[in-house]
């Protein structure tokens, strides 16, 4: 446990607010980072995902696209794009790595969520004569938000272990403690900036989790859905799930 | 182009690597994540448990995860070990939720007419939950797979020679064709064991098979 | 009244739902078509309010063919129960209720007012309003499915299946609520079952369905029990089997009647109701 100890006091230690990198700095960046490409990916993925969903339209160009990012490895992806726009433009490659990493889960939970709305509560919408933009925006959204919002958590922790990865290509963001002290040999650096590394997914994996209980409309209860209806469930699970 | 053409023996060599280093953490991912899944299906307790640890795992980003398993199980930081046991540790924590929710998916009615016709729980998990689990358990493994082939790639972070090494030292050397090779073949390697899987899938249940278009 | 003129409802794979179908429902009567699954009857319904679009052929409301009408427009001015009650799950019975008059406009007051005045035509305690679908029983819902369906006071109801989804006590209780509405209410409705005893206890016209919506026999319960007119409308009834096929037995206190397995149903009164 000395490892952890010493890890422990790296990141405690008067050093971090200093230097090259200071950790408030890190944490700042790979945070802005992180916004910055969810944003920029919800702000694509999130409308095309409804209309994909509400119309069925392009339902299996975003199931191919889906499933094939997963196999997309993000370290390269990032490196790739790092050459490709030229070692001067090293922010704008690499934010759009981000970018084209979290759009396919968050596209997925904005399909998946509208999709999986009761055919028959859609029926039921339609049939006291809403429009369609009604029909999408009254009962569509708020009862898929949960699934769109499973989809943001999952592009989220997607893109801080990208960040974590793009560490080696610029001196920013918390993967560059590692990748330094993997150079240095500086286990101490490595093990404190994993620690903080983590504590940074745990809490935003946790604030989604809040967030995602909190938008389910009331008077569906999640629990009930869930346990009622095990293909809602596994699409959950399957939106949930991207490589790190 | 050229670059692959001239290099095609070094791909060659690194895939198989790759293939080696993916291979055991897919298969114990799956070995451990039956059992776990049973668990987290059949109890409440370890259902909170199990998933909310799982999901735990699951949000350590890798390079983080490498940095923690070597002072937990004192192995060493730059090693294949490392990252074959941080590769099986995402590989368990998708595929548990998978089977857990494969166990769930199995019609309950179904469950009880294998308890009618006497079925007793060992052969009735075997012969009955695990095979209707089945396409569902698929899926995760198919995830799994593909997931683990691409995560493979940070080993080369950690010192670790696989087709990562293609995307730092293509970097390195600023060759484009040299880490797009590397994407490419990663995305190749990963489609492929997908369909493999799939085929497997097919022999393994022909009952889900679908009947020939009416 | 609604007219339907040789309509047809072909989907792209081919299936042929409803071929070359003529009916007219007379209005503030209701109209039952009843058939097996395939017959095409809920199609036929869906067809009103353009839920689905005919292949060809037209159906005039009042004159006015439905495609002539705007989809929207027309579904607001009809009412609908479907089998689910298919509810907005995300609001409150009385919000589920005032859909339609919030969507045509009606101030939210007014929308309210109308909305309470219908859960008691329905027979729903007004203390309900505030709950969400999924803290009713499903017969609850379905009397709010009904409600939404009247709030705007449309002229025609159209049912699909509106009780089956329901227990038999549940269902039987929902039968005699809809004679009694329909009493108050004199709406054209339209109602789809597969359940002939449903059919005969509600419709003033039955309309018996054969596959692809080929009408079988039109015309009041009497009339179809009394005369089925083929083959599959007696097989499809039960007029030979079952409590519809019965025989009289005389007994020492009187006649009573007894149906095929030697079960007494019912004892035969002298004079007409």
């Amino acid at each position: 446990m000395n490892l952890f100890a010493d890890a422990i006091a790296w990141i405690f230690s008067p050093d971090r607010a200093t230097g090259a990198l200071p950790l408030s700095e890190a944490i700042g960046t790979h945070l802005a980072f992180t916004a910055v490409a969810v944003l920029l990916a919800a702000l694509l993925a999130v409308p095309a995902g409804w209309v994909i969903g509400h119309t069925g339209r392009g339902r299996e160009f975003a199931v191919a696209l889906s499933g094939a990012a997963r196999a997309v490895p993000s370290f390269g992806l990032v490196l790739l794009l790092v050459l490709l726009l030229g070692v001067t433009h090293k922010v704008a490659a690499s934010t759009t790595a981000f970018v084209l990493l979290a759009v396919p889960p968050i596209l997925a939970g904005a399909y998946t969520g509208v999709e999986a709305v009761d055919r028959r509560v859609v029926d039921g919408a339609r049939s006291v004569g809403m429009t369609p933009g009604q029909v999408l925006r009254k009962v569509e959204v708020p009862l898929g938000l949960p699934l769109l919002i499973g989809g943001l958590r999952s592009a989220t922790l997607q893109v801080v272990a990208t960040v974590t990865l793009a560490g080696y290509v610029g001196s920013w963001g918390l993967g560059f403690y590692i990748v330094q002290g993997i150079q240095l040999r500086d286990f101490s650096q490595i093990l404190g900036a994993a620690l903080v590394i983590v504590v940074l997914a745990v809490v935003l994996d946790l604030l989604f989790a809040l967030l995602e209980r909190a938008v389910v409309p009331r008077g569906v209860s999640a629990r009930r859905a869930e346990q009622s209806d095990p293909a809602r469930r596994r699409r959950r699970r399957e939106v949930a799930t991207s490589a790190t | 182009m050229t670059w692959v053409l001239d290099n095609l023996d070094l791909i060659g060599r690194l895939t198989v690597e790759h293939l080696r280093q993916s291979a055991l953490p897919i298969l114990l991912g799956l070995l451990v994540s039956v059992p776990a899944g049973w668990l987290a299906f059949r109890f409440r307790l370890t259902r909170g448990l199990l998933l909310t640890a799982v999901g735990l795992l699951y949000t350590i980003p890798s390079l983080a995860l490498f940095a923690l398993l070597p002072p937990l199980l004192g192995i060493s930081f730059l090693s294949e070990v490392n990252l074959i046991i941080a590769l099986t540790v995402y590989a368990v924590a998708i595929m548990t939720r998978f089977v857990a929710d494969a166990l769930g998916s199995v019609e309950p009615s179904v469950r009880q007419s294998a308890v009618a016709v006497g079925y007793g729980p060992w052969r009735r998990f075997w012969q009955v939950d695990l095979p209707l689990a089945g396409p569902v358990v698929l899926a995760g493994l198919r995830v799994t797979a593909v997931s683990t082939i691409s995560l493979a790639t940070v080993g080369i972070l950690i010192g670790i020679d696989n087709l990562g090494y293609l995307f730092t030292n293509g970097y390195q050397r600023q060759i484009v064709a040299e880490v797009l090779a590397g994407v490419v073949a990663v995305v190749a390697v990963a489609l492929l064991v997908d369909l493999l899987l799939v085929l497997v899938g097919r022999l393994l249940m022909p009952w889900t098979r679908r009947r020939a278009a009416t | 009244m609604i007219e339907f003129r040789s309509v047809t409802k072909t989907y792209p794979d081919g299936t042929v739902a409803v071929a070359d179908f003529d009916l007219v429902v007379p209005p503030h009567r209701t109209t039952v078509l009843v058939g097996s699954s395939g017959s095409g009857k809920t199609t036929l319904l869906r067809m009103i309010n353009r839920m689905v679009e005919p292949t060809s052929g037209t159906i005039e409301i009042d004159g006015t063919s439905v495609l002539d009408r705007d989809p929207v427009q027309l579904r607001r001015s009809i009412g609908y129960v479907l089998q689910n009650g298919g509810l907005l799950p995300h609001q409150r019975v009385i919000d589920n209720v005032t859909t339609v008059l919030r969507l045509t406009g009606t101030p939210k007051r007014a929308a309210r007012e109308r909305a309470l005045e219908v859960l008691d035509v329905v027979g729903l305690d007004r203390s309900l309003a505030e709950r969400y679908p999924s803290q009713l029983s499903g017969g609850q819902q379905q009397r709010v499915g009904v409600a939404r369906a009247l709030a705007a006071d449309p002229n025609i109801l159209l049912m699909d299946e509106p009780f089956g989804a329901v227990d038999p006590i549940v269902r039987a209780e929902l039968q005699t609520e809809t004679l009694r509405l329909q009493q108050e209410l004199n709406k054209t409705v339209v109602f789809v079952t597969h359940d002939v005893d449903e059919a005969f206890l509600l419709g003033d016209q039955v309309v018996i369905l054969q596959e692809g919506a080929h009408v079988a026999q039109i015309g009041s319960p009497s009339e179809i029990i009394e005369n089925p007119a083929s083959e599959f409308v007696a097989s499809f009834i039960g007029v030979e089997r079952g409590t519809r096929a019965l025989h009289t037995k005389r007994t020492d206190r009187g006649t009573v009647l007894v149906d095929t397995a030697g079960r007494t149903q019912g004892v035969l009164v002298e004079g007409t109701a």
